[in-house]
């Protein structure tokens, strides 16, 4: 194992649909350890949410993991029926989502969901028994209980909303926490007091955390490493300082070019062309109609997963060019 | 010179399909769908084949409907008498056959009536809003708050029951459907940009909702339409075995399962296959409906 | 909106809802037909014969005042005097109105729990035999027509089989108490199981024919309510929680489905009125249906009247019914 918490090796998850088998993960690599903090960068529908379901076993029809292999600790999720999976779910794995209202069921109180995810699969009444573990939670994650334990979901802003469910999430006490983009459908100044809870509730429970996001900025601020994802591929991974000071997929560039910071005075840059349709993806590097380095080669073959630093890895042509140049 | 006006004309021609490949990819889904829907495709099939039947009737059966033959009573069926003969010696196939242009009549005239009555006084209620809206919505409740098939006997049986009043009965208890529905239409276009555009150049409200609300409105109305003409069926039947509807000798399906009540024990066969041929219409016109809209629903259109 | 606000608000357009019934039923029984005496008693009527009944029936009065008289008597529940029983409509009304409602609350009973449970198995097992099964069962029960449904059925299990009674409410030499009207209920209070056990046989047919059709309607939007759920983002906040596949359905799908089914079962309960007067007439069910078609066939104005107005009167009651429960079911709507 590359990580000592999880390692998905040559996923591949198709969705079938009127318009074709949506290719949505092309082989995707990624390695995590315990407690580390791993972001997931990319443009939406770059399969970043998809691997984030795969982990969870939530990938249902009309989509399906064809190939590959996702190992959590000493098991292999993609070769676990229903039932061990749920018990991983929810104990060892939890996972937060982007529309926190609309992730809450509307017709239950906010109690009763975090007190289901502690005592999970119980009887009604027994599950009203760890009420007092709810409430430590909820005042955990900055909200009154005594105001928000009995309101519906539909009660609460979105910034409360997604409070509650990372008190639901880390109530289980997970050894992996993945967040789904939490912070985008929210108001910018949530946002930030969102990510700071996130990151000091992660420091008290020491768990390791996912955090899927398509903002540079936030993936700097939070994670220790970051791995960028373009239309169902991870093609680079790295130290997050590695990422920021010496990206190296032309693509990671082109991303960073895009992000605008105070005091930068070259032009922002966008990368030209669109994400491919992922029913009839580009052969080879599926990046390669958008990138202005590209080779032969690159149509052909999808370059392999290359350790071109210190833990930082690169899937690009280019690179295994100059490294042959620099050996000749 | 008439090559290279072909050309252009070529060339003119992919530009107007390159800039409709959106409505065209649409279509292509929308058939796509209709092909996936098995149970569709057997609905259609259904309704064509009842109304081929409706407009081929008298070269499908060689026995007048009506006459009576009172030699040949309550025969079972046979090959002479396919489904047999009723009380008074009729061939009862041929008054299933002939009593398909009945039930088609109906559906065509209350269609035309109910969804007249119905688009007009959604969109006037819809277009104008305020009490205009809230006097003819509450007019809507009005009937609404009627069991459809008690409201459509009382009107029956004050108007006299007949093939006639009994199209009026269903047309005016049907109409609250499309009302509803086309005033939600009408509520959405009227608040469109382009209204308002056009209000500017001086258009006049009869010819905006004429012109431009109207046929936006009309087409949920159409489906909901296709939707409801299995019940206006059910709903004719159920007037004709009451006694409340088309009088006999009118071979209407309902009244003829009636005729057969009475010898239900024996001659099963008078009530048997005229019952049926509702269900296998109604069943046509339901999954017809069904898939139409689950063509359209938008979920499955993802 | 407070709870207490909505019903109140709910009541009172209730209020004007009833008085529009009662204006279009003016329509129908008092404007509409041009020679009600004519067509009661027939062309060829001694012309004192004529004018009693004119008289008796109001209708040598201006249209206006037969209005004002009429109203007046509705909001007294005084409908008048049945032409044919020659009994106060109202005393009829109270006497043929349980065995409607005891055969529209059983076939109600069974539409729902047949429905809602298909419906829920359909959308859990899709595209498997149980929802293959269900679906054929939903459409064709919203296509037969309920009175030959129940002519075939009254053959095979009566005529043919000998299994279930061919009609009415209970056997000629059982009398069961009276005390709510309801026969099972009443049967159930005296613990008289004879009378029971004769009255659930009698309505076993009746109740599956008229409750068929609201059954298959309740399954199918069961069904698809289901579906929409099951593909919400809170199951699948619930999945990531670990809770199994039972609890994910039972605890957090079903009740959110359940809302909009909540609709149909109001709205059914108007077709189930409607199919009640087809049912009550094939199965000599002595119910408000079958007075209404009777009074109709003889043109018994008083009757149609008073009949006609009770039922869109129950009909409303219980669509109100059904807004309030909606609104109790649903958190969202009590903001």
């Amino acid at each position: 194992m590359r990580g000592n918490l999880l390692d998905i090796t040559k996923l591949k998850v198709v969705f079938y649909t009127y318009r074709g088998v949506i290719k949505a993960l092309n082989g995707v690599e990624l390695w995590m350890n315990r407690g580390e903090r791993l972001g997931i960068v990319g443009e939406t529908g770059c399969g970043k949410s998809v691997t984030a379901l795969s982990i969870m076993g939530l990938v249902e029809q009309p989509g399906e993991i064809v190939e590959g292999k996702i190992a959590f600790e000493d098991k292999i999720l993609t070769s676990m029926n229903g039932d061990a999976l749920n018990k991983i779910r929810g104990n060892d794995l939890a996972m937060i989502f982007q529309e926190p209202v609309a992730a809450l069921n509307p017709v239950m109180r906010i109690g009763f969901q975090i007190a289901e995810s502690i005592s999970r699969n119980k009887k009604k009444n027994e599950i009203k028994q760890v009420y007092p573990e709810v409430r430590r939670m909820l005042e955990l994650v900055g909200l009154d209980w005594k105001r928000t334990i009995d309101l519906y979901p539909h009660e609460l802003s979105g910034g409360m909303a997604q409070r509650a469910m990372i008190a639901m999430a880390l109530s289980s006490k997970p050894k992996l926490l993945i967040a789904d983009e939490p912070t985008s459908a929210l108001d910018v100044t949530i946002q930030a007091q969102i990510l700071e809870l996130l990151d000091e509730l992660v420091k008290k429970f020491g768990n390791a955390v996912i955090l899927i996001t398509h903002d540079m900025g936030v993936a700097a601020e939070f994670c220790d490493k970051i791995a960028v994802m373009y239309a169902g591929n991870m093609v680079e991974y790295a130290n997050t300082t590695d990422i920021f000071e010496n990206p190296i997929h032309p693509y990671t560039r082109g991303l960073l070019r895009a992000v605008p910071k105070i005091g930068r005075t070259d032009e922002l840059e966008s990368i030209p062309g669109v994400v491919p349709d992922l029913v009839d993806p580009p052969p080879g590097c599926r990046f390669h109609p958008r990138c202005k380095y590209a080779m032969d080669a690159c149509k052909e073959k999808f370059p392999s997963l290359l350790e071109v630093g210190p833990e930082h890895y690169v899937a690009c042509h280019l690179y295994l060019k100059e490294e042959m140049k620099n050996a000749n | 010179m008439s090559e290279v006006k072909g050309v252009a004309q070529k060339g003119r021609f992919k530009l107007f399909l390159e800039r409709r490949k959106p409505i065209i990819e649409d279509w292509k889904h929308t058939f796509y769908l209709w092909k996936s829907t098995t149970l569709a495709m057997v609905g259609t099939v259904i309704i064509f084949v009842f109304f081929g039947i409706a407009i081929f009737a008298p070269l499908l059966t060689s026995y007048d409907p009506i006459a009576q033959d009172l030699d040949n009573r309550l025969l079972p069926p046979s090959s002479q008498h396919l489904f047999g003969t009723d009380q008074y010696g009729r061939d009862v196939f041929s008054r299933v056959i002939y009593g398909s242009r009945v039930e088609l009549w109906i559906i065509f005239i209350v269609s035309i009536i109910s969804v007249g009555i119905g688009t007009l006084v959604g969109i006037i209620a819809g277009y104008f809003g305020g009490a205009v809206d809230e006097v003819l919505m509450r007019i809507t409740d009005m009937f609404l708050a009627f069991p459809r098939l008690v409201l459509a006997m009382a009107f029956t049986a004050s108007l006299g029951p007949n093939l006639t009043n009994t199209i009026i009965a269903i047309s005016f208890v049907d109409w609250t459907v499309y009302a509803r529905l086309a005033r939600a239409e009408a509520i959405k276009v009227k608040s469109q940009p382009y209204i308002e555009a056009i209000r500017g150049l001086g258009a006049k409200n009869t010819r905006i909702m004429a012109f431009h609300v109207l046929p936006m409105s009309i087409s949920p109305v159409i489906v909901q339409l296709t939707l409801r003409m299995g019940t206006i069926i059910l709903t004719a039947a159920g007037l004709g075995f009451l006694g409340l509807g088309a009088q006999p000798p009118i071979p209407e399906w309902g009244a003829i399962v009636s005729d057969g009540r009475s010898y239900l024990v024996q001659q099963w066969w008078i009530t048997t296959f005229p019952g049926l041929a509702i269900a296998i219409v109604v069943l046509g016109f339901n999954l017809l409906g069904d898939g139409i809209r689950d063509i359209l629903d938008p979920r499955l259109r993802r | 909106m407070k709870l207490g606000t909505y019903i109140v608000k709910r009541l009172f357009l209730m209020i004007i809802v009833m008085f529009g019934v009662a204006t279009i039923v003016f329509f129908i029984t008092h404007v509409i037909p041009a020679d009600p005496v004519g067509a009661i008693l027939g062309g060829n009527a001694p012309i004192e014969l004529v004018d009693q009944m004119r008289h008796q029936l109001g209708l040598d009065k201006s249209i206006p005042l037969q209005f004002i008289n009429y109203m007046e008597g509705i909001v007294h529940g005084d409908f008048g005097v049945s032409l044919k029983t020659n009994r106060s409509v109202l005393k009829d009304i109270i006497d043929f109105f349980p065995a409607t409602i005891e055969l529209a609350i059983v076939s109600m009973i069974f539409a729902t729990i047949v429905g809602v449970v298909l419906g829920i198995l359909s959308a859990v097992y899709r595209n498997k035999v149980i929802d293959h099964f269900s679906r054929v069962f939903s459409i064709l029960g919203v296509s037969m027509p309920v009175f030959w449904l129940g002519l075939l059925l009254l053959l095979l299990f009566y005529y043919r089989l000998g299994w279930l009674p061919g009609g009415g409410r209970n056997s000629l030499f059982i009398f069961p108490p009276h005390i709510t009207g309801l026969v099972l209920l009443d049967s159930v209070i005296a613990g008289d199981w004879t009378s029971f056990w004769d009255g659930l046989r009698h309505i076993i047919l009746p109740a599956f024919v008229l409750g068929y059709a609201s059954a298959a309607s309740i399954a199918r939007i069961m069904r698809a309510s289901m579906l929409d759920v099951l593909r919400q983002d809170f199951i699948r906040t619930a999945k990531s929680k670990g809770l199994s596949k039972r609890v994910v359905i039972y605890r957090h799908a079903v009740k959110n489905a359940l809302i909009p089914v909540v609709t149909i079962i109001g709205l059914s309960f108007g077709s189930l009125l409607s199919g009640a007067v087809l049912t009550e007439t094939i199965f000599s069910w002595p119910g408000l249906g079958r007075y209404i078609v009777n009074a109709l066939l003889v043109l018994d104005y008083p009757a149609v009247t008073g009949g006609t107005l009770f039922i869109a009167f129950i009909y409303s009651l219980a669509n109100l019914i059904v807004d309030i429960s909606y609104a109790v079911l649903d958190p969202r709507m009590r903001v």
